[in-house]
C-alpha cells in the first residue's frame, strides 16, 4: 500500500549529531506549518481561531519554531468534552470525511478528537519501525483489544493493510471493564476476560496463518496462559511479532512476558500513546539494559517531553524523572502542552530516534492513586 | 537495609520493581520489598496442585512437630530474611518501626504466634473434633467410634490477602502447613516481616519451601491471588466483607465491631467490670475485630462512660520502644484525619456525648504520622450513628438501651462478652446467630481461646464433609 500523503520523510544524516540537528529543522518547519494552518482565517480550526482572542501573542507571526510552542497556554483535556465536535475541524479540511475518536467514558462525557488521516500516518509510521523479520510483510494479524469508539479500531487494521496484511478482530469494551471492577464484579471481569480469550483462541486455532497481533498487556497474560494450559504459546500458534499497547506497561511486566511467556522467537513491540497524539515506538527491550523500555515520540507530528514537576517549561536532564508533557503537531489537531498523566525518567536520542524520549513511564504520583490504569 | 524478594513456591525471585518500607517516625528505610505481577501468580497458580503434593508426603504428625519447632525459631533464632538475616529482637523492632505498633505488643504477638505453632496438635485437634487427622491426608477414614467419614480438601493452597496494620491476624493462617495445605501469601504493604519470618521458621524447621510463595505487590496481586486460588482468605474493611458475602471461594474477615453488654441483673454492679472492658477497648492499641466497640447497658451507662474515660483518656503517645506504650499511631497519610472527621459528624447528633473531651484532643498530629488519642463515647440511644462506629484505634461507644432490645440492635458482633446470669437472656445470646464468639460472664473479648473456631472453622472452610463408600480396597 502508497503512503498515506502528509507522511514525513525519514531524518537524514551521517552522525548522530547531524540527525539531531536535521530533526530539529524538520520539527521548527512542523510547528510553522501546522500553527499556521491551524490560526489562518482561511483554514485555521474554529475553536483555535476563538482561543486565539484570549492569546497576548499572535499566533500566525510570533511562532517560528519549536521553542514559540511555550507561548501557547497548557492544553486541557477537558476542552474535548462536549459539543459541537465540528469546532475541532479545521475549516482547510470541511469538505473531507471525519471520523471522531473517544477516550475515557466509563462515566460522563468522554474526551472527543476529530481524524481524518492522522491515524494512517501515525499507524504507517509506526509500521517503519517494526522489524520484517518477526513482524513479516503479507503476513495476517490478530487485533484482540479495545476497538468501539477508540483510534485502535481503524489503526490497527489500516497498520496490517498497510503492511499487506488483513486483519481478524476480537473487541474489549474497556468501560464494561471498569464498571464490573468498580462494581466488585469480579466472576464477570473474569468472565468477560475469557469470553476475549476465548475467540481469540477460535481465531488462532481456525488456519488464517495469522503471524502479528495486537494486544494489551493484561490480555496478553490471559491469552499466553489459556495457551499455556492448552500446551501450546504465542510461538507454537505461529505468532512471531506481539505489539503491545494502550496501558501502561512497566520493565518488570515485559520481561515476565519475554522470559515466561514470549521466549527468543517472539519480538514484542511496545508502544507508548493515546488518542490525543500519535503512537510512541520502542525498541525492543533487553536483559542487558534491564528490560528497560524507552519510547520516543513520533517527531516532528508529536512531542514527548520530560518536564520538571514544579515547572513544565524546563526540561529534567537526560536520567531525571519528571512529568511527561505532549504536543501533537498535524493539520488535522494541534494539541500544544498536554500535561498527561505520567511521568518517567527522560531519555537521550538515539540513532533511530534522533530527538529526547521518555522510559520508565509510569502515573503520575500525584494522582496515581485516584486512577483506574491498566484495566484492560 | 534488606532487600526482600518474591518467593515463586519458595525460590527467590528478584523483580525489577520493588517497594520500599520505611520507619513510620525517621522515614529510613527498612527494606525493600520486590514486587509481582498479576500474572506471575495466575502463571505459577499451575504448579499449586504440588504444594500439596510434597506436603502429603510428610505425615500430619511429623508436620505437626515441624511446627512446634518453627515457633520455637520464629520466637528465638536468627533466620534468613531476603539477603540478610534478622534475630528476633530486630523482627519487633521493625515490625514496629513500619506498622507503628508498639515494640513491646509486637513481642506480645510474636509469643501468641509461637503458642499457637507450640500448641497446634490441641488446636487442630478440638477445631476437627476430634478427628483422626490422616483422614484429612487421606480423604477418607473410619471414625473412632466406627462412623466411616470423607473430608475433601477444596483447594491444594490457601490464599491470604493480608492486612498491614494488625499483626494478629497471623494466627489464623499458621494450622494451614500441618492440614497439608500450601500457603500463598500476599503481604500486606508495611508489614512483609510475619510471611517471611515464618517461611524461614518452617523451611528451617523441615517444611518443603515449595508448599510456599509469597507475592508482595500492589491491589493487582490480592486481586489475583483472590482469582486464582479456590480459598483464600482477605482482611479489609466492611466493604470488603460486603463484597465478598456468599462467596465460598473467599472468606472475608473485616471489622469485628466486638462488644461487650452488661445485663439487667448485673449492670447495678458495673464498677466491678470497669477494668476489663478498658482492657477489652484499648489493649493491642485498639486495633484489633475483637477489641470492643460497644458496651450496652441498661442504665448507669454515663457513669460507666465516665469511668471507662477517666481510666483510659489520660493516655498519651510514648515512642514505640517504650515498654509502657499503649498507641500505635496511623502511618498511612491522612487517615486519621479521615477517621476525626467521622468521628465529629457522628458527635453533631442528638444524644451524643464525648466523654473523653476533657482528656485533650484525640488526634495528635506528628510529622510522619498521627495518633488518635483514646475516645469514649456516650449515646443516650441504640439508634444513632455512633452506636455502631468501630475504629482503628481504643475508641468505643457506652450505649443506653434497654435489655429486651439489645439483641434486635447491636448488629453483628464478632466477639460479645456478656455479663449475666439472667437464663432468659443466656438463652437469647446464645441463639443470636449475628454474634460469633460468645462469653458469658466477665471476660475481656480480647480472651481468645485458641481451642475454639474464628469467624468460622478454617477446618469447614478447606475441607468439605462428603459421603464416600467404597467396596473392595482404595489405594489412592
Amino acid at each position: 500500500m502508497k503512503d498515506t500523503p502528509g507522511k514525513p520523510t525519514p531524518v537524514t544524516g551521517a552522525t548522530l549529531d547531524e540527525k539531531i540537528k536535521n530533526a530539529k529543522i524538520q520539527l521548527d518547519a512542523q510547528v510553522r506549518d501546522v500553527v499556521r494552518w491551524h490560526f489562518s482565517p482561511d483554514t485555521g480550526t474554529p475553536f483555535w481561531l476563538e482561543k486565539a482572542k484570549t492569546f497576548n501573542f499572535d499566533p500566525l507571526k510570533d511562532v517560528n519554531g519549536w521553542e514559540d510552542i511555550n507561548k501557547f497556554p497548557f492544553f486541557e483535556d477537558d476542552w474535548l468534552r462536549g459539543g459541537p465536535v465540528r469546532r475541532w475541524v479545521p475549516k482547510g479540511y470541511a469538505d473531507r470525511g471525519v471520523y471522531v475518536f473517544e477516550t475515557g467514558g466509563t462515566t460522563g462525557i468522554p474526551k472527543s478528537r476529530v481524524v481524518i488521516d492522522d491515524f494512517k500516518i501515525d499507524y504507517e509510521m509506526f509500521s517503519d519501525t517494526l522489524p520484517d523479520k518477526f513482524f513479516p510483510r503479507g503476513s495476517n494479524w490478530l487485533m484482540l483489544g479495545p476497538s468501539g469508539p477508540r483510534r485502535l479500531r481503524l489503526a490497527i487494521e489500516h497498520l496490517t493493510q498497510y503492511r499487506g496484511g488483513i486483519c481478524f478482530c476480537v473487541d474489549l469494551d474497556p468501560r464494561w471493564v471498569v464498571k464490573t471492577i468498580k462494581k466488585g464484579w469480579m466472576e464477570h471481569l473474569k468472565a468477560y476476560q475469557e469470553h476475549c480469550v476465548d475467540q481469540a483462541m477460535t481465531i488462532l486455532s481456525a488456519g488464517h496463518e495469522i503471524k502479528c497481533m495486537f494486544t494489551t498487556p493484561k490480555l496478553l497474560d490471559s491469552l499466553c496462559l489459556r495457551l499455556e494450559k492448552e500446551g501450546s504459546s504465542i510461538s507454537k500458534a505461529g505468532i512471531t511479532g506481539v505489539f503491545c499497547g494502550g496501558t501502561e506497561m512497566t520493565s518488570q511486566w515485559i520481561r515476565f512476558a519475554m522470559e515466561e511467556y514470549l521466549g527468543p522467537d517472539v519480538y514484542i513491540a511496545p508502544t507508548y500513546g493515546n488518542t490525543l497524539m500519535g503512537l510512541a515506538a520502542s525498541e525492543m527491550p533487553t536483559a542487558e539494559q534491564n528490560f528497560k523500555i524507552a519510547y520516543y515520540a513520533p517527531q516532528p507530528r508529536a512531542v514527548a517531553e520530560v518536564v520538571e514537576f514544579k515547572d513544565y517549561s524546563t526540561h529534567v536532564p537526560v536520567g531525571g524523572t519528571g512529568r511527561v508533557l505532549l504536543t501533537t503537531l498535524t493539520k488535522e489537531f494541534f494539541v500544544p502542552r498536554f500535561a498527561e498523566r505520567d511521568e518517567g525518567e527522560r531519555e537521550a536520542p538515539s540513532a533511530k530516534y534522533p530527538w529526547h524520549g521518555v522510559s520508565g513511564v509510569r502515573p503520575f504520583h500525584e494522582i496515581a492513586a485516584t486512577t483506574t490504569v491498566g484495566v484492560y | 537495609m534488606i532487600n526482600i524478594p518474591v518467593l515463586r513456591w519458595g525460590e527467590p525471585y528478584k523483580s525489577l520493581e520493588s517497594d520500599k518500607v520505611v520507619h513510620f517516625i525517621t522515614g529510613e528505610v527498612m527494606a525493600e520489598v520486590g514486587r509481582a505481577n498479576a500474572a506471575m501468580v495466575e502463571r505459577d497458580m499451575r504448579h499449586a496442585h504440588r504444594a500439596r503434593d510434597v506436603l502429603r508426603q510428610i505425615p500430619i504428625a511429623d508436620l505437626m512437630k515441624m511446627m512446634k519447632k518453627a515457633g520455637d525459631l520464629y520466637a528465638t533464632a536468627e533466620l534468613p530474611l531476603g539477603d540478610g538475616t534478622q534475630t528476633p529482637d530486630q523482627f519487633a523492632r521493625m515490625q514496629s518501626a513500619t506498622t507503628g505498633l508498639p515494640e513491646h505488643m509486637c513481642k506480645f504477638n510474636m509469643e501468641k504466634n509461637q503458642f499457637v505453632l507450640n500448641n497446634m496438635d490441641k488446636i487442630l485437634d478440638s477445631l476437627t473434633r476430634g478427628l483422626d487427622l490422616n483422614i484429612l491426608s487421606r480423604g477418607y477414614g473410619v471414625e473412632a467410634r466406627g462412623v466411616p467419614v470423607s473430608y475433601q480438601c477444596q483447594s491444594p493452597v490457601l490464599g491470604m490477602v493480608l492486612p498491614s496494620n494488625s499483626p494478629g491476624v497471623h494466627t489464623l493462617w499458621l494450622p494451614i502447613i500441618p492440614m497439608q495445605v500450601g500457603l500463598v501469601l500476599k503481604p500486606g504493604p508495611q508489614e512483609p516481616w510475619t510471611p517471611y519470618r515464618m517461611f524461614s521458621a518452617f523451611v528451617a524447621a523441615g517444611v518443603p519451601k515449595q508448599a510456599m510463595s509469597i507475592y508482595p505487590g500492589l491491589g493487582d496481586i490480592g486481586a489475583a491471588v483472590l482469582k486464582e486460588c479456590p480459598r483464600s482468605l482477605i482482611f479489609g474493611g466492611t466493604a470488603t466483607v460486603e463484597q465478598y458475602k456468599g462467596n465460598p471461594r473467599v472468606q472475608a474477615h473485616g471489622p469485628g465491631f466486638s462488644k461487650f453488654i452488661l445485663g439487667d441483673d448485673k449492670v447495678d454492679q458495673w464498677e466491678k467490670y470497669i477494668d476489663i472492658m478498658a482492657d477489652s477497648i484499648y489493649i493491642n492499641s485498639g486495633r484489633g475485630c475483637i477489641n470492643c466497640s460497644g458496651i450496652w447497658a441498661s442504665r448507669h451507662t454515663e457513669k460507666i462512660a465516665e469511668a471507662i474515660a477517666a481510666k483510659i483518656g489520660p493516655i498519651m503517645p510514648l515512642p514505640p520502644e517504650d515498654p509502657k506504650s499503649a498507641l500505635a499511631p496511623f502511618t498511612v497519610p491522612k487517615q486519621a484525619d479521615g477517621v476525626n472527621n467521622d468521628i465529629e459528624a457522628a458527635l453533631k447528633e442528638a444524644g451524643v456525648t464525648d466523654m473523653t473531651a476533657k482528656y485533650g484532643n484525640r488526634l495528635d498530629k506528628r510529622e510522619r504520622c498521627d495518633y488518635m488519642r483514646p475516645t469514649i463515647m456516650h449515646s443516650d440511644s441504640p439508634d444513632t450513628a455512633m452506636a455502631k462506629k468501630e475504629y482503628m484505634f481504643p475508641f468505643a461507644t457506652v450505649v443506653k438501651c434497654p435489655q429486651d432490645q439489645m439483641l434486635a440492635k447491636i448488629g453483628p458482633t464478632l466477639v460479645c462478652s456478656a455479663i449475666t446470669e439472667d437464663p432468659k437472656f443466656q438463652r437469647a445470646l446464645i441463639g443470636a446467630t449475628h454474634i460469633d464468639r460468645l462469653n458469658i460472664g466477665p471476660m475481656p473479648t480480647i480472651k481468645l481461646n485458641w481451642l475454639q473456631p474464628h469467624e468460622g472453622s478454617i477446618v469447614d472452610f478447606l475441607f468439605r464433609a462428603r459421603a464416600f463408600q467404597h467396596e473392595g480396597p482404595v489405594t489412592g
